[in-house]
């Protein structure tokens, strides 16, 4: 097969999440779903408008593929239109993913400013069905408001039922709102964790990674165990459009996810 | 020529065994012959004042008695008194073109369907490809057929090309295949390749695979003497002493990117139009982008591929801006990609040296001189010879 095919799909359930982002589960006409990694993302196709690449925010209960994605342009907003039953393309999974597995014995940093929580659910699913192997796991997610905030009752029962230290914060406060408001940095100092045993998990803006990083960087954390998912313009997801370069890299094959030992230096040269 | 030649990436597989030269004196029956076996032809000829590869069904159609110069920004077709068929160097059209057309349908869709277009992949032999291009379908070859997701129409439209190579005799103004280290012989990836000899005028033909073989067999010929081969690597190395330019590629990995802030990138940014001419010219630039298009009714769904360049601004577009916004971003991009970064992606060099970028930039910016004058600074050693 063309490695640019996509493989037809039906979304097999919608749910509204905030007024412009939705979750899509979707399963293949035939077959089932494939197998993928933390930080993994597919191409999505909506017919006769484009493609985009979205990370997989879940495995759903039947198996299902999970996505989430934001209105922001034709080909997101298609896809948010999409109902159950309808026909999408899937192509992947491709790319990079967090490593979980090698976070064991240590304690684990999530850190999602956003949308970047959607593809960091499916790291803190896999803390939470390992939980006795890793140390104390805390979650920080930033939003613009509290109406904005994704998955919250997912976030709630993460603190309830699994021993995890969440916290939220948002950048423009409503009169109902009691919690932190601010850059998500600013809650790094009131998580615990051990810096030289930590494994930390970063996902958003781009500024809010490198911000996030350099300071757990100050705190002791090594660098390649602060890993981040970075985001390109992708074409392809399959390194042949050229599109998602950074200096050597090129995303869609090396990344998303990379460590911070690699990311920094990269990131740091303007327009790389 | 018994070498084992080098196949690691090309796709089909080359006799190891000795092939001897032989000579002949016309193509006439070797396009026949090439005809005859199902391919269509395709050439360089003279149009659009320049030399373009077109179908052709006789030597007749060939440029002989044409030269050209070649220069940044310019190229001019002149006349030759010496009536060499094969007496200019580069021409705008590469054998891109072929392995990787500007615009392709990959899938149609309607209903619950999505289904792959049948790529074509016409029987096509291309004569007269210099060891430049040679190069840079091997570059190429690595791109989509290299790496973990190989492209199965590449693949058949690849193995449907037979390759016939012209050593350089006459390297233009604007060539650097030797500081590259990809000519002007050709020594590898080739099907037949042909050297243009002089008092008598004939062709030294070296074969490169067993299909080339089977060519040759069919056409009159007479093996090669001592004498032929000997004017043949004489005409080779004649031109790999007159190459029109020179770069310093030592390093180049380490030293370009290393030099992101160098004030060079703000002075060609000034000069640079970003037409995106230079990448639609140069022979292993792949990077594309995807249309999608439905019909009048909605109902059917086609998206394609075709050619996109990292001079454009919605190249690197994300989240609502692009990231190279500006053009010295852009024009960075492009010079440490095909320098430098190309060797971490794909294991090789980007660039082949045919000097196409040169020679169709319409500001005339000179790849050999931006590498120079960030490496040695304008006060250095200079590329053009
Ligand atoms: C590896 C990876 C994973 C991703 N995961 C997700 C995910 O899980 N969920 C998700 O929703 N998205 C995700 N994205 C982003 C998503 O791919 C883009 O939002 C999408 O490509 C936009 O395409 P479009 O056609 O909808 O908009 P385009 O047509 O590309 O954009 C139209 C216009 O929308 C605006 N716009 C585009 N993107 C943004 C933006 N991010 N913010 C603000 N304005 C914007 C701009 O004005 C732009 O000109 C991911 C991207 C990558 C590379
Ligand atoms: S960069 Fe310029 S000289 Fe090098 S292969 Fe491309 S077009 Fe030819
Ligand atoms: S051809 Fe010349 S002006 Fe055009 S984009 Fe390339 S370097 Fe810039």
């Amino acid at each position: 097969m063309h490695p640019m095919t996509p493989v037809p799909y039906r979304v097999r359930s919608r749910r509204p999440d905030r007024a412009d982002t939705v979750t899509l589960a979707l399963e293949p006409l035939s077959g089932p779903c494939p197998g993928f990694l933390p930080g993994q993302f597919t191409m999505i196709y909506a017919r006769g408008v484009g493609e985009i690449p979205m990370s997989i925010s879940g495995r759903g209960r039947t198996g299902t593929l999970v996505h989430t994605i934001r209105a922001v342009g034709a080909v997101s907003r298609a896809l948010c239109r999409k109902r159950p039953g309808d026909l999408v393309g899937v192509r992947g999974p491709y790319g990079t993913a967090w490593d979980v597995p090698g976070a064991a014995g240590l304690d684990v940093v999530v850190v999602a400013g956003g949308l970047g929580l959607a593809p960091l659910r499916t790291v803190v699913r896999e803390l939470i069905a390992h939980r006795s192997r890793f140390g104390r796991i805390s979650v920080i997610a930033g939003t613009r408001t509290p109406m904005t905030l994704l998955y919250p009752r997912e976030l709630a029962r993460w603190r309830d039922a699994h021993d995890i230290d969440v916290q939220v914060t948002v950048d423009h406060p409503d009169p109902a709102w009691k919690g932190p408001v601010g850059l998500v940095t600013r809650l790094i100092d009131r998580i615990v964790f051990e810096p030289r045993r930590t494994a930390s998990f970063v996902c958003g803006p781009e500024a809010m990674m490198r911000a996030v990083a350099d300071d757990l960087l100050r705190r002791g954390v090594r660098p390649e165990r602060v890993v981040l998912s970075l985001e390109r313009n992708m074409k392809c997801g399959v390194g042949r459009c050229g599109h998602c370069q950074l200096g050597p890299l090129l995303l869609c094959l090396d990344g998303p996810v990379l460590g911070y030992d690699r990311a920094a230096g990269l990131l740091a040269v303007k327009e790389l | 020529m018994g070498i084992k030649r080098d196949i690691s990436h090309t796709v089909w597989s080359v006799r190891g065994n000795a092939v001897m030269d032989v000579v002949t004196r016309s193509l006439e029956p070797l396009i026949a012959a090439l005809r005859a076996a199902g391919y269509t032809v395709v050439g360089p000829t003279v149009k659009d004042r320049a030399i373009r590869l077109t179908e052709i069904s006789s030597a007749a159609e060939l440029p002989d008695g044409t030269g050209d110069v070649q220069e940044p920004g310019n190229y001019r077709l002149t006349e030759r008194d010496d009536g060499m068929v094969f007496g200019y160097a580069a021409s705008p059209d590469s054998a891109k073109r072929f392995t990787q057309p500007p615009r392709q349908t990959l899938i149609r869709s309607r209903g619950q369907v999505i289904e792959e277009v049948e790529p074509e992949a016409p029987r096509i032999a291309l004569l007269g490809l210099r060891a430049c291009d040679l190069a840079a379908i091997a570059v190429q070859d690595r791109v989509f057929l290299g790496g973990r997701h190989p492209d199965p129409a590449y693949r058949r439209r690849r193995e449907a090309l037979f390759l016939i190579a012209v050593n350089c005799a006459v390297p233009g103004g604007t060539c650097f295949c030797v500081s590259m280290g990809t000519g002007p012989k050709a020594t590898a990836g080739f099907d037949l390749a042909l050297t243009e000899l002089a008092a008598p005028h004939r062709f030294l033909i070296e074969t490169g695979s067993e299909r080339g073989a089977r060519i040759v067999a069919a056409i009159p010929h007479q093996a090669a003497t001592g004498d032929d081969v000997a004017a043949a690597d004489e005409v080779s190395r004649t031109a790999a002493g007159r190459m029109g330019r020179t770069v310093d590629t030592e390093g180049v990995q380490e030293w370009l990117p290393a030099a992101h802030d160098h004030p060079r990138w703000d002075d060609v940014a000034s000069r640079c139009l970003a037409c995106t001419n230079c990448t639609m010219a140069c022979p292993t630039c792949f990077c594309s982008t995807v249309e999608d298009v439905t019909d009048l009714s909605g109902d059917v769904a086609e998206r394609s591929e075709r050619w996109d360049s990292c001079f454009t601004l919605d190249f690197s577009e994300v989240g609502g801006s692009p990231v190279r916004g500006s053009q010295r971003g852009r024009y960075r991009q492009w010079l440490t990609h095909k320098f430098a970064t190309w060797y971490d992606q794909f294991g090789t060099s980007g660039c082949v040296g045919c000097g196409r970028c040169i020679t169709w930039c319409p500001t005339g910016i000179d790849v050999t001189e931006e590498l120079s004058a960030i490496r040695y600074g304008t006060e250095g050693p200079s590329c053009i010879r």
